[in-house]
């Protein structure tokens, strides 16, 4: 830093900063001493010093007229008309959410019990066969059926056991001919199409496990 | 408290009615956002228009940047000045309408001519016999007119850190920050800026400019 000033470019260098009072105090002293001495940097000072302060008043910031009116209705319209909006906006928003919610419980209700209806039949218990019925499983299936049902697989490996055991064992009824057990709610709500479709699907799905080996 | 601070610095005027204002709106109370900027609307305007340079831009981005500061009042902190955020709000909107109407070309042909001007120091041209000269100057528009011009005439980024520093009051750092350049670029160019315009008004008063004040005859206001 320079802390004595040679010559008044010296000065015109940090002209600026001496007015911003950031110099440091050693060339501050050296600065001032050669004010006294040079007319033309105390010109330059003066100067530089109504510059900043002509150009640092208030009134220097004009702004164009009706500047603060438009500007009071921009923010009029956008900031506190969207405000409002979104204060009316939420205002319906709560009843409307309580609507989705109370429509998002029926439809929930409404899946689970569609849900029963697609069930599967055959993971239903089968409550109403009585216990000791004679009924007959076969290798290759998991359901248990009435002797001579169409729908035995694999007829040679079929066993006779009590409905009580099948069921013990994890046998499950079949559908077709011991329908009549189960109780299922399907009857009550009468798809029987989807009943038909179900156990066909049932069907289906025990012959691919048994073609795959399970 | 002195008149002077409480228009050149309405934060030191009000700080906890600004700082109510401020935790109101961020609370959601939007009507009281107008009342909240209301003290800083010319320094936004001047701040777009330092940029900008036409007063229809420089309003249309004013009112831009006070609706993103409305948009963001609740990342503001206090640890900060408001109306550096505000005025930070406005220069970044100017300069983003500035690159898109695509005078960008320009300023960086400018850029390229005012760098090798900005390694070379400026020498006052005047030295004329000095006086201070009286604020009362200002109350003619003539006057307020002429010094308008002048500032006009500087490069860009001269009246830039000018208008920011010396008229919005931000210190060399928040300027630095507001232009994306550095402390030590600010102060070069503030140095330019202000002996530049200080031989411009020198050379005004050749002309005539300031021949209704009342200096002694011969004496120039610097």
């Amino acid at each position: 830093m320079v802390e004595s000033i040679r010559h008044c470019e010296d000065m015109w260098r940090e002209i600026s900063n001496y007015i911003d009072g950031e110099v440091e105090p050693g060339l501050r002293s050296a600065m001032e001493e050669h004010f006294h001495s040079c007319k033309r940097c105390a010109s330059v000072l003066v100067g530089t010093r109504n510059v900043v302060k002509l150009y640092g008043d208030e009134r220097m910031l004009e702004v164009p007229a009706g500047f603060s009116r438009r500007l009071e209705k921009r923010l009029a319209q956008d900031v506190v008309g969207s405000a409002r909006g979104w204060s009316s906006c939420s205002a319906w928003l709560v009843p409307v959410a309580a609507m989705v919610l109370i429509a998002g419980a029926v439809m929930l209700t409404n899946s689970l019990t569609f849900r029963n209806l697609i069930k599967s039949q055959h993971a239903l218990p089968a409550n109403n066969i009585p216990p000791d019925l004679v009924v007959v499983v076969s290798d290759g299936s998991r359901l248990f059926h009435v002797p001579g049902c169409e729908f035995i697989r694999d007829k040679a490996s079929e066993r006779k056991m009590t409905a009580k055991e099948a069921i013990h064992d994890g046998y499950v009824p079949c559908t077709r001919c011991l329908r009549q057990y189960l109780k299922t709610g399907l009857t009550h709500h009468g798809p029987q199409v989807a009943e038909v479709d179900d156990a066909d699907g049932d069907e289906a799905k025990e012959e691919f496990l048994s073609t795959a080996g399970h | 408290m002195v008149l002077t601070d409480v228009v050149n610095n309405p934060e030191r005027a009000g700080g906890g009615r600004e700082r109510d204002l401020i935790a109101s709106v961020q609370g959601g109370q939007s009507e009281l956002f107008y009342e909240l900027v209301r003290p800083y609307e010319r320094r936004v305007y001047a701040a777009a228009l330092a940029i900008l340079r036409n007063e229809q831009d420089a309003e249309d981005a004013a009112q831009e940047a006070m609706l993103k500061a409305f948009a963001n009042i609740r990342q503001f902190r206090a640890e900060a000045r408001f109306s550096t955020w505000l005025i930070q709000i406005t220069v970044n909107e100017a300069l983003m309408r500035r690159r898109r109407e695509r005078t960008v070309v320009m300023e960086g042909i400018d850029n390229r001519h005012g760098r090798g001007e900005e390694e070379t120091e400026y020498a006052p041209r005047d030295f004329a016999d000095w006086r201070e000269i009286p604020s009362e100057a200002l109350e003619r528009k003539e006057v307020r007119q002429r010094l308008a011009e002048a500032l006009a005439t500087l490069d860009q980024k001269y009246r830039q850190v000018f208008m920011l520093r010396d008229m919005e009051h931000l210190n060399i750092q928040e300027t630095a920050e507001a232009l994306g350049i550095s402390a030590a670029s600010v102060k070069t160019r503030l140095l330019r800026a202000r002996l530049m315009l200080r031989d411009l008004l020198a050379a005004g008063w050749e002309q005539g400019w300031f021949s209704r004040l009342p200096f002694e005859k011969g004496n120039k206001p610097w």
